[in-house]
């Protein structure tokens, strides 16, 4: 299964600012009720985007300057609770494909990594400008370089960091590990022959 | 060299080293649920791909499961259909299923446990982020996404980073009327809601020693609140006793050869650990959320935190979005504050000891007008376990409702939601916005005793003072 090698993401950007914002949050529990992840992009920040009366409250990703924005930023222990790929599958089918924040929750991160969605981490005052940049120019083309570990935007540019084993995997496609996992195929059955529980 | 039981069980389970510097790791048990899973049987048949070891996926169904009836078929045709695709895949790639028929339905961090499936020294996962509840019983038990789940049906492996270990000490004795629920509060409030990013928790001290498995359990479940990965506690006789006779355990010789196994997996003295963080128990009272972060905690005797009294600029836009959310004033005692709903149940306290105990206290005593009460066993299991001694009917006779097996209010994907601004005394495991079902529903956590205490004074309240604990030592 050849994957495309994902060596940098270009787009513009939508700043979403907030610490934790949890999975609950990017996707609320009741449009998980569905057996395929089709059409969860429109649900992407609900109940934060929507009046309870459905219509829409003023919201970054409510603001059509931001409709084609397809790298967000945002802060601290991004994507924290819940395990639900539901949240990187919401971001990705709304248009998504990289996201700068302070931090991010371990799953989650692992999770945006088996879509091919890169996450980045930078320092508060790396997003803050850019997020401003962002917001007096939706149309700032930003470049989340993987490779050297940089983000690219006007004349500025920082520094990123992401774990060195998902970025290895985004640079050599293989950020789907499922082929990889299955040539593996001898060796599981070796390490699963001398587990006495598995026999059962 | 002495090592840890999570350092003994990763080079057990791992398979190889990937080319991305992963472990290919071995997850001998693989727990399935309606919610996370069909996406995964989806991908599956994509990639023509088949379950590797079917007998080593067990699923049951509880996150949409309607607790007022479970007969079929359900009004909501969406939940109806999740249960429908469940069934079905089980069927297609003969996997064990628990279904609502079987009598052995219930929350999958319930049921893993009370059906033996759950082992020390063995690798679980599950889509579910509170997998870290198996962690109890000395297992490395994590929470995964979906197309992890396929990883897991396809290969049985899952592509991972080697976690650090941080050892967590309680030693001493909780007053009475403390809880284990107070205690992962604690530790959270103390640590932080990312304080456990790359971590393995490993909770031991007397305390822990001490802790029947349920308790073990409802620390464990919480330790993702925390930021961990996953978290477990040593094997011990007490982990034993529980294990022993139930289905899915070995019996017999075997069960002797798997005691032994099991207590050469526990950490060796002196070994290594990344961290280790030590808490006195006797430090710890009945403890709260009042925003909407777990980690947004306060014993019940303290006030609201205010933001005006916060240096850091960041803490204080933290506690002003929390409290505007939460509808709180800053600087006030969180003691007093209205109830609407109190829910005692979900995967950290859901089990027979968490309605036996809260029983103990609510017997005689009666739910304040105006307040919806709901307990809701974690199983069909515990359902009958706590008919068999009458528990159903203290609740009952309280004016609580007593619901059928699922998963309920923690996480409204049924019809068990707050509605408007409703705040919900409850025993589950999150605070988050909106998480309870409405967009501006209001959770503040606490013990099962401490929400039956809201529940009879319609206010957060001290349930040592409401129910007078004093001289009995809490269970």
């Amino acid at each position: 299964m050849a994957l495309e090698k994902i060596t940098s993401v270009s787009g513009k950007g939508a700043y979403v600012p907030g610490s934790d914002i949890d999975t609950d949050r990017i996707i609320p529990a009741r449009f998980m009720k569905c057996v395929t992840f089709d059409g969860l992009g429109e649900y992407l920040f609900y109940d934060v985007r929507h009046h309870e009366d459905g219509t829409l409250k003023p919201h970054p990703l409510n603001d059509t300057n931001h409709a084609e924005a397809s790298i967000l930023l945002t802060g601290v222990n991004f994507g924290c609770g819940s395990s639900r790929e539901h949240a990187p599958q919401a971001l990705h089918k709304a248009g998504f494909r990289a996201v700068i924040a302070q931090s991010f929750a371990e799953i989650f991160f692992g999770n945006c990594g088996t879509l091919g969605m890169p996450c980045v981490a930078a320092a508060a005052e790396d997003i803050e400008k850019l997020g401003a940049a962002v917001n007096a120019n939706p149309d700032l083309e930003i470049t989340i370089d993987v490779e050297k570990n940089r983000v690219f935007y006007g004349d500025e540019n920082f520094t990123v960091h992401m774990a060195d084993s998902a970025r290895d995997a985004f640079l050599s496609g293989k950020w789907d590990p499922i082929a990889e996992l299955i040539e593996g195929d001898a060796d599981i059955d070796r390490t699963a022959s001398a587990l006495p529980y598995m026999a059962r | 060299m002495s090592q840890s039981l999570f350092e003994k069980v990763w080079n057990a389970h791992a398979v190889r080293q990937l080319s991305n510097g992963q472990t290919q790791l071995l997850i001998g048990t693989h727990l399935i649920h309606e919610v996370t899973s069909p996406q995964a049987f989806g991908m599956l048949r994509d990639l023509g791909l088949k379950v590797k070891f079917p007998s080593r996926t067990f699923a049951t169904v509880d996150h949409i499961v309607p607790t007022q009836s479970q007969v079929e078929p359900f009004a909501d045709p969406l939940a109806q259909e999740m249960i429908n695709a469940l069934r079905a895949n089980c069927e297609e790639f003969g996997v064990t299923f628990f279904d609502i028929g079987s009598g052995h339905q219930g929350i999958v961090h319930v049921v893993g446990p009370e059906q033996g499936i759950t082992q020390p020294g063995t690798t679980i996962a599950c889509g579910d982020s509170h997998t870290a509840t198996h962690g109890a019983f000395g297992a490395i038990a994590l929470g995964i996404g979906t197309t992890q789940i396929r990883d897991l049906l396809a290969t049985q492996t899952m592509a991972l980073s080697k976690l650090k270990v941080r050892r967590i000490n309680v030693e001493g004795e909780l007053p009475p009327g403390v809880y284990a629920k107070d205690v992962v509060l604690h530790i959270i409030k103390l640590l932080g809601a990312k304080g456990g990013i790359g971590y393995a928790y490993e909770y031991g001290g007397s305390l822990f020693d001490n802790f029947s498995m349920e308790e073990r359990m409802t620390v464990c479940n919480m330790s993702i609140e925390g930021g961990a990965r996953c978290g477990y506690v040593n094997p011990d006789e007490k982990t034993f006793e529980y294990l022993k006779g139930r289905p899915y355990c070995p019996q017999g010789d075997e069960w002797d050869a798997a005691v032994e196994r099991w207590k050469a997996i526990a950490s060796d003295p002196g070994c290594h650990y990344d961290d280790v963080v030590d808490i006195r128990a006797e430090d710890i009272a009945p403890s709260v959320t009042w925003g909407i972060s777990p980690d947004h905690g306060i014993f019940v005797t303290e006030n609201i935190p205010d933001p005006a009294q916060e240096s850091d600029p960041d803490k204080r836009e933290s506690i002003e979005e929390a409290l505007e959310y939460m509808k709180l004033p800053a600087g006030a005692p969180i003691a007093g504050t209205p109830v609407n709903v109190c829910f005692i149940g979900s995967c950290t306290n859901g089990r027979l000891s968490d309605f036996r105990e809260t029983a103990k206290y609510l017997k005689g005593h009666h739910v304040a007008e105006g307040v919806k009460a709901i307990a809701v066993p974690g199983s069909q299991i515990v359902d009958q376990l706590c008919k068999n001694e009458g528990l159903d009917q203290i609740f009952r006779d309280a004016g609580f409702e007593w619901r059928e097996a699922g998963c309920s209010m923690c996480l409204a994907m049924n019809p068990d939601k707050l509605i408007g601004d409703q705040l919900c005394a409850s025993s589950s495991n999150r605070n988050f916005k909106g998480r309870q079902g409405s967009p501006t529903g209001r959770t503040i956590l606490m013990s099962p005793v401490m929400v039956a205490a809201a529940a009879v004074t319609g206010v957060v309240s001290d349930a040592r003072e409401v129910f007078h604990v004093g001289q009995t030592a809490a269970v």
